[in-house]
């Protein structure tokens, strides 16, 4: 059995070595684009592997899905044209071949210099002060009490990114698959229950398993991008709804800072929310962040501001 | 009973696995986008129908057994669809499937010549 | 097991790194940096799995880095695409 577990290992490690090597010299972009969302699945693989089940969820939602569809439409708005690396002149070479032997080695150090890291970090820390979160799973505790801090930030940098796509001008609208046949609306009416169902389930398990608003709102987010590919919210483009739409997307980081600051209010500290309202409190930013990653998802998936 | 069940768990993912061998040898060796999708189709559908089914003969309890039918059912749906959507909108740009009187068939200029 | 995926983070690291620097496309360097961020999860995720337990820090690290790591590539790729228009726009006009 050990056998086969080395065996599976190697061949998943050669799979992703073959994967990002030909995303990232073959010459044709559009066979780079397939190879590195392959690339992602199988990455979603190797955190199963690592015991990381929450992270291969959100990547292989994220990553081989939502990465998968922005890179798709960026192709089809870039001209066609095969460009791999540039030429380079007969003096550059011996150059070039240093600073590949220095990106190297560099590489080779920081992975020498992470492993050499004290074990086991922060677990037993995390397991400590587990009883005082209000949930049961350590991944969501550390990400919505422990260090919510930096969860509330990363939602800002989203926010953030999506100021910056919408303030370069109007949406894109995407291309529609150029067919008549009701196979893609079919599916999106088939699929849409389920596009709500599953984040559901996603949420409600992350106050105990791996699950939890990560990957509910990328699930949700990916829901939403089919949407939008086929059409079916024209709301969004609305000049009526902006308001709502803005509302909507800042509900995740409004909601994390009135917590926050609601936590000041009782306790004093920053952050600190009261064990009795922790549960109840985890699971409304929960579902506030959820719904705000997964209309962020789609607001990158426009392109440009709707409503204008 | 658990026992040959679970044998048979075995023997259904190993055909599943043979199902996908074939569906990615046909992937890379035939000529064009239409016999392709009949190549991967046939691994999705029927190769991942035997590794549930075999999964669920070795699952735990009904509930796991179940989640396993409805990946499946799911994978069938979606990949049905997908298929489709590919090859129409294949035909959309201008490719028409292969005619079997078409010059140069690389699948027959390969093989060697009948005698 | 652990140090044989530290291994294979640091080739996908020195891989990203020479493909980031030897193309002139836009979009390959993206794919490039997304490589690159997937290598350092990779370590990160590593150094997490220890004989004592797992340390869930590392992984909360790496589930937001992914969030952010798909918005900066919404960012970069919403840039290439206007500046492309740009300089088409540019070219159409005598």
């Amino acid at each position: 059995m050990r056998l086969l577990a080395w065996g599976f290992d190697l061949l998943l490690a050669a799979g992703l070595l073959w994967l990002a090597w030909q995303a990232l010299f073959t010459p044709r972009r559009f066979s780079a684009v397939v190879n590195f969302m392959a690339f992602y699945l199988l990455m979603a693989l190797v955190w199963v592997r690592l015991d990381a089940p929450d992270i291969a969820l959100a990547e292989a939602a994220i990553g081989a899905g939502v990465t998968g569809a922005l890179l798709l439409t960026a192709l089809g708005r870039l001209p066609a044209g095969t460009s791999t690396g540039a030429d380079p002149r007969r003096w550059q070479r011996p150059l070039q071949i240093l600073a590949m032997a220095g990106a190297a080695m560099a590489a080779l150090w920081l992975a020498w210099a992470a492993y050499q890291l004290p074990r086991p970090g922060l677990a037993a820390e995390v397991t400590a002060a587990l009883d005082a979160t209000g949930v049961s799973h350590g991944v969501t505790a550390v990400l919505l009490n422990l260090r919510a801090f930096d969860t509330f930030l990363e939602i800002v940098i989203m926010l953030a990114a999506v100021v910056l796509v919408w303030s370069l001008g109007p949406p894109l609208r995407a291309f529609a698959p150029a067919t008549a046949l009701p196979g893609l609306p079919a599916l999106s009416h088939l699929l849409h229950p389920l596009f709500l169902l599953v984040p559901a389930y996603l949420l409600w398990r992350g106050t105990h398993a791996p699950g939890g608003a990560f990957p509910a709102g990328a699930v949700m987010g990916a829901g939403g991008v089919l949407l939008l590919l086929t059409d079916a919210a024209p709301w969004i483009y609305l000049r009526r709804h902006r308001l709502l739409l803005h509302l909507l997307l800042s509900s995740g980081m409004a909601l994390f800072l009135a917590v926050a600051l609601g936590g000041m209010l009782m306790t004093g500290t920053f952050f600190a929310i009261p064990l009795h309202l922790a549960p109840t409190l985890i699971m409304a930013v929960e579902v506030a962040t959820g719904l705000s990653i997964a209309l962020m998802l789609m607001a990158f998936y426009l392109l440009g501001e709707p409503g204008q | 009973m658990t026992e040959a069940l679970h044998w048979l768990g075995y023997g259904l993912v190993i055909a599943g696995i043979l199902f996908f061998l074939a569906g990615s040898l046909g992937l890379l060796r035939f000529p064009d986008v239409f016999t392709r999708l009949h190549a991967l189709t046939k691994a999705d559908n029927l190769g991942l129908g035997l590794i549930c089914l075999g999964l669920a003969f070795q699952a735990s309890g009904l509930a796991e057994a179940v989640k396993y039918l409805l990946i499946w059912l799911l994978m069938l749906v979606a990949s049905g669809i997908g298929a489709t959507l590919i090859a129409s909108t294949a035909l959309a740009c201008g490719l028409a499937p292969r005619q079997a009187d078409t010059p140069s068939n690389t699948m027959t200029s390969e093989r060697p010549a009948p005698k | 097991m652990s140090q044989f995926y530290a291994v294979l983070a640091a080739i996908l690291c020195g891989m990203a790194l020479i493909g980031l620097f030897q193309t002139e496309d836009l979009l390959r360097r993206i794919l490039a940096l997304n490589v690159l961020a997937s290598a350092v999860f990779l370590l990160l995720v590593t150094v997490a799995r220890s004989a004592e337990g797992i340390d869930p820090v590392p992984h909360v690290m790496v589930l937001t880095g992914i969030v952010v790591a798909v918005s900066t590539t919404a960012a970069a790729l919403a840039l290439v695409i206007r500046a492309n228009e740009a300089r088409r726009r540019r070219e159409e006009e005598p």
